[in-house]
């Protein structure tokens, strides 16, 4: 984590969203989803000032993510809930976690990709999500990595104006950032950097080096996510 | 600085920003480039290689302002491929070739392969090795390319003594695999793929900083990516004057 800070005060980046520990089991078990969440809270008491944490859900264990939701973020200093692989998220499994975050006004982040050579088999395509966000309107939720094939994840979510997509965790291609802003609205686009796996470099290039006017920019790499979080960062008595 | 690895041309799945001759250079300018080695995108799939190169040196002649190099495309598994190396060097003046395998249809062990370097090491022409040029996950479900294999290249350049070469877009080569191929030749590489926050640092770290030449494969990338990661890697003035310049001059053939 000091690491990921310092890089962050190289890279220009004040406070990072955190979720996962360092293993990457695709379907945690109860004890390993508390193993991560752990891992996370250990985080936040050293670099509070510096990161927001995340709870890693499974849908496919119900009733312990609900506790964990519990433990995390309604009783616990976490204000979103990463979901990743374990289960396509079109699920009905999934619709208990949307109300109860979407009640706290936690911020949701759901993992996509649309992969040419095939997605894992619980993992959600932006179609998986646009499904569940047609069944719970008035959830904001986040389409991370737009899918990968972003040209096919911006158009599987157009239609859903409580869908933002997440910028993170594909190639610094060009052109993603000006077909996202044209059809969605700079409003609905959010910054990540996927950090580990991917360099800050090239996923802030995707922002930085696009075409699209300044004052959009800044509403990606910041200003929509604060205005997302800030119910649930007042909530808590946080700052921004 | 040199950026090692641009494409002019049209991407065939869609339209880049920059991708209009003008535009790129204006972009290339505008963040300080003074010289980009640009391949032509038309060489993945053109058949008519000799078109091809034709094309690009015209385009970069007539638009490129000084800045754009031509890098003509050879593929050593059509007929009469030495015809277009000799055309690339001895009517174009081109100081570098691209090779682009996995999309022309061959691997690196063929004995054309062994042919072609053995031509450039004589011609003193350097050799561009593009390992793949868009994440497979993301490829048009009509043409899904693997990377190219880089296993058989070792063995290839030490039958080649002299020939330089330069490796383009790999993004997973082990620190094994990295410090074999440098051992094995002249072999230098850009980063435009290497990912993870610590991923050029790394690669500075595996082999000496004079085989790493800038590189960003724009329009493709954008150009701030491959910009921003010698900043995220706290390059010191030298490993970056080596990175932008001198790599790339001695690859060249202009440097010392």
């Amino acid at each position: 984590m000091a690491e990921v800070i310092r890089l962050g005060d190289r890279m220009g980046i004040e406070r990072f969203c955190i979720y996962l520990g360092y293993e990457r089991e695709y379907d945690p078990d109860p004890r390993q989803m508390r193993a991560h969440n752990d891992s996370v809270l250990r985080a936040l008491d050293h670099y509070r000032h510096r990161a927001f944490g995340f709870v890693y859900l499974n849908p496919n264990y119900l009733d312990e993510s609900l506790k964990e939701f519990d433990r995390c973020v309604r009783d616990g200093p976490m204000v979103g809930v990463k979901l990743w692989v374990a289960k396509r998220c079109s699920a009905p499994e999934l619709d208990p976690i949307i109300e109860r975050a979407g009640a706290m006004k936690a911020v949701i982040f759901q993992h996509t990709w649309f992969k040419t050579n095939g997605n894992l088999p619980g993992e959600s395509t932006p179609m998986d999500l646009a499904e569940l966000a047609a069944r719970h309107s008035t959830v904001p939720v986040i389409c991370g990595h737009t899918g990968g094939n972003w040209e096919i994840g911006i158009r599987a979510v157009r239609s859903r104006p409580n869908v933002w997509i997440g910028l993170a965790g594909s190639d610094p291609t060009n052109g993603f950032v000006e077909m996202a802003v044209r059809e969605l609205g700079a409003e609905r686009i959010i910054w990540g950097s996927d950090a580990g796996g991917r360099s800050l470099a090239s996923q802030l290039a995707k922002v930085t080096g696009s075409t699209v006017p300044e004052e959009a920019k800044q509403l990606i790499l910041g200003g929509n996510l604060k205005k997302m979080m800030l119910p649930i960062i007042k909530a808590k008595g946080f700052r921004l | 600085m040199i950026d090692t690895n641009v494409y002019l041309s049209r991407w065939p799945f869609r339209r880049l920003p920059g991708d209009d001759t003008a535009g790129l250079v204006s972009k290339l300018k505008a963040v300080g480039v003074t010289q980009a080695w640009a391949g032509s995108f038309d060489a993945l799939l053109h058949r008519d290689t000799g078109g091809v190169n034709l094309r690009l040196k015209q385009e970069c002649s007539r638009l490129g302002a000084g800045l754009l190099e031509p890098v003509g495309t050879v593929n050593p598994a059509q007929p009469d491929w030495e015809e277009d190396l000799r055309r690339c060097q001895e009517r174009y003046s081109m100081k570098a070739i691209r090779l682009h395998p996995n999309y022309h249809g061959y691997g690196l062990d063929g004995a054309a392969v062994k042919q072609l370097l053995f031509e450039a090491a004589r011609r003193k022409l350097l050799v561009q090795v593009a390992v793949q040029m868009e994440d497979e996950r993301t490829q048009h479900p009509l043409l899904r390319v693997a990377p190219v294999s880089l296993k058989p290249l070792a063995a290839a350049l030490r039958a080649a003594k002299g020939v330089r070469v330069q490796i383009l877009n790999h993004m997973r080569l082990a620190p094994e695999e990295l410090k074999e191929l440098a051992a094995a030749g002249d072999v230098c590489f850009d980063f435009a793929m290497v990912e993870g926050v610590h991923g050029l640092a790394r690669l500075m770290k595996t082999i000496p900083v004079e085989r790493i030449a800038f590189g960003s494969y724009y329009p493709f990338f954008l150009i701030e990516s491959a910009l921003g990661k010698v900043k995220e890697a706290s390059a010191t003035e030298q490993q970056m004057r080596s990175i932008f310049t001198a790599t790339a001059q001695r690859l060249s053939g202009d440097g010392k």
